[in-house]
């Protein structure tokens, strides 16, 4: 880790000053990925902003529109176990519980969720090429041991997937990112949030340097009735997600009126498909109706040496969450599959 | 070089109130334990920091890039505490931080002034071991010890939050904590005891 200076910011404008003046300044919050990158050098900092002591931004708040507020500096686990989570939007709670573990949970903030880096072991392993970590220096896992890498919206620089939990369940409920910087304040839909690598794999978000997120807004469909989190992983528990898949449906007398479906683990961005949520209108929720679905979303998909499986894998995923959706009571805990 | 280190580490702890002493532990360690970093230039200044250590107030002076696990270790030499990865995959570091279990080394000690922290240490009443201590030796819940403490502070913390309602769930909800020696079943199992004499009173 290198040396680096520590100041506690007062307020969301003094931490947003304190970091955009200095070009290789750091907001930090939970830091359970900040702090490890930071140990592996991986990242560096000059200064790390604290915002953990901001005032207002911290708590779970309703919308006038009928939606929620969930405040940046709130952690995982607060949020997850929140009543009007657990009510309202319970997907969002069972994809955070899948993530990581109970303390990690504990320290990691909403907004920090979103702004995790991959886990790529080649962007890990600092004596590789990595376009992510070094751009130009080349992609190591396009020819390398590629197993957990990306099957989706992947480019010829960089085939990294993001490791949230959390952010599939966001993107499935259309959640809207609150972003304050320099500039004054913004927000942007979740789907434009994330950004696939092309030609710029460095850059995992559309945040600028000196931009915070201050609040996360889902609107108030929440799918509380019909919903699912799927995650798949090489060990039961507090392992990244090979193919995920989180599931809210709409249903009436058994034919879907609404579906959102989202996967994550296999692309640069949680993927959703709308094609594929427009063919479901008016289909009944059957094996045969998701299959269908799971063929849409996966059209497109490129596979590598090692992960070719993700592709039948997802596919699978998507019509063994779908049918779960339509028992949510059956969830196991960990997201693992049942009936 | 050995003189630099002692006046640096006699530098950066104080006595508190109490008369909590840790002076000499730390004096003591600096035969045994690698060497804190040194202050090399001036751009760098420690900073305060107080904690609350099993309701004791700790004064510490660290530089901030010094992790809380750290802070516990070598500067409030409460070793208790282990380093297992350092990078927040395995547990060991786990302490109980003002009421919420957390991993000690991916958060820093000056991000946690003014807290109050229990770890392994503070979790007895004197002579009598907390039933979770108690009930790791009656299940055989170890063989090397290392995951032991931060299982311990785990399972505390788990307790507390009162999400786990099955062993299932337990298992889930202590999958934070790694056991290489593979007590993992025995763990369980000393957990639940715990826990189900918990529910029952």
């Amino acid at each position: 880790m290198n040396n680096f200076s520590y100041t506690k910011a007062q307020n969301i404008e003094d931490a947003v000053n304190k970091v955009s003046t200095k070009s290789d300044a750091k907001f930090v919050a939970g830091g359970t990925n900040l702090i490890d990158l930071m140990k592996y050098n991986l990242t560096k900092a000059s200064t790390l902003v604290d915002v953990n002591h901001v005032e207002g931004h911290h708590a779970i708040e309703e919308l006038p529109d009928g939606g929620l507020r969930l405040g940046a500096l709130g952690t995982n686990a607060d949020t997850a176990y929140h009543p009007l989570i657990e009510q309202r939007y319970p997907l969002l709670s069972r994809a955070i519980l899948a993530g990581a573990s109970a303390q990690i949970r504990n320290m990691a903030t909403n907004g920090g969720n979103l702004l995790q880096r991959t886990r790529c072991y080649y962007f890990y392993d600092a004596n590789t090429p990595c376009n992510k970590r070094e751009p130009g220096s080349g992609c190591s896992a396009i020819l390398g041991y590629n197993r957990i890498m990306a099957i989706l919206g992947t480019s010829d620089s960089c085939i990294a997937v993001f490791p949230s939990d959390m952010c599939v369940a966001l993107a499935a409920l259309d959640a809207v990112v609150n972003i304050s910087g320099p500039d004054g304040g913004r927000s942007l839909p979740f789907a434009d949030f994330h950004r696939l690598p092309g030609d710029t794999p460095h850059l995992d978000n559309n945040l600028q340097h000196g931009e915070i997120i201050t609040s996360i807004d889902i609107p108030e469909k929440g799918f509380a009735n019909n919903y699912s989190y799927l995650k798949l992983r090489d060990r039961n528990s507090y392992a990244f997600a090979l193919v995920s898949v989180a599931t809210g449906l709409e249903l009436e007398a058994g034919i879907i009126k609404e579906a959102r479906i989202a996967l994550g683990g296999v692309s640069h961005k949680p993927w959703r498909v709308t094609e594929a949520e427009e063919f479901l209108k008016d289909k009944p929720a059957s094996p045969l109706s998701f299959a269908q679905a799971a063929d849409i979303i996966l059209r497109g998909a490129v596979p590598y040496e090692y992960n070719s499986f993700k592709i039948e894998l997802a596919k699978k995923a998507i019509v063994r969450n779908c049918m779960m959706a339509l028992k949510p009571e059956t969830q196991l805990p960990g997201a693992q599959p049942s009936a | 070089m050995q003189e630099i280190y002692r006046k640096y580490l006699w530098h950066n702890c104080y006595n508190d109130a109490s008369g909590y002493n840790i002076q000499f532990s730390l004096f003591t360690m600096l035969e045994h334990y690698p060497p804190v970093p040194l202050i090399n230039d001036n751009e760098f200044e420690p900073q305060t920091v107080t904690l609350n250590i099993n309701k004791k107030q700790i004064r510490l002076e660290v530089l901030p890039w010094v992790s809380l696990l750290d802070g516990l270790r070598e500067y409030a030499n409460l070793t208790g505490t282990k380093k297992g990865c350092d990078h927040g995959q395995c547990g060991a570091c786990t302490v109980i931080c003002d009421g919420k279990r957390i991993i000690s080394c991916l958060t820093l000690a000056v991000m946690k002034d003014g807290s109050d922290i229990t770890t392994i240490e503070g979790i007895a009443e004197g002579n009598e071991l907390h039933p979770l201590q108690k009930a790791f030796i009656e299940h055989d819940a170890f063989q090397c010890g290392y995951c032991t403490p931060g299982q311990i502070c785990s399972a505390i913390g788990m307790m507390q939050e009162g999400k786990a309602k099955t062993r299932a769930d337990v298992k889930e909800l202590m999958s934070g904590n790694l056991c290489r020696c593979g007590a993992n079943t025995n763990i369980i199992d000393a957990i639940m005891e715990v826990k189900n004499q918990a529910d029952h009173e």
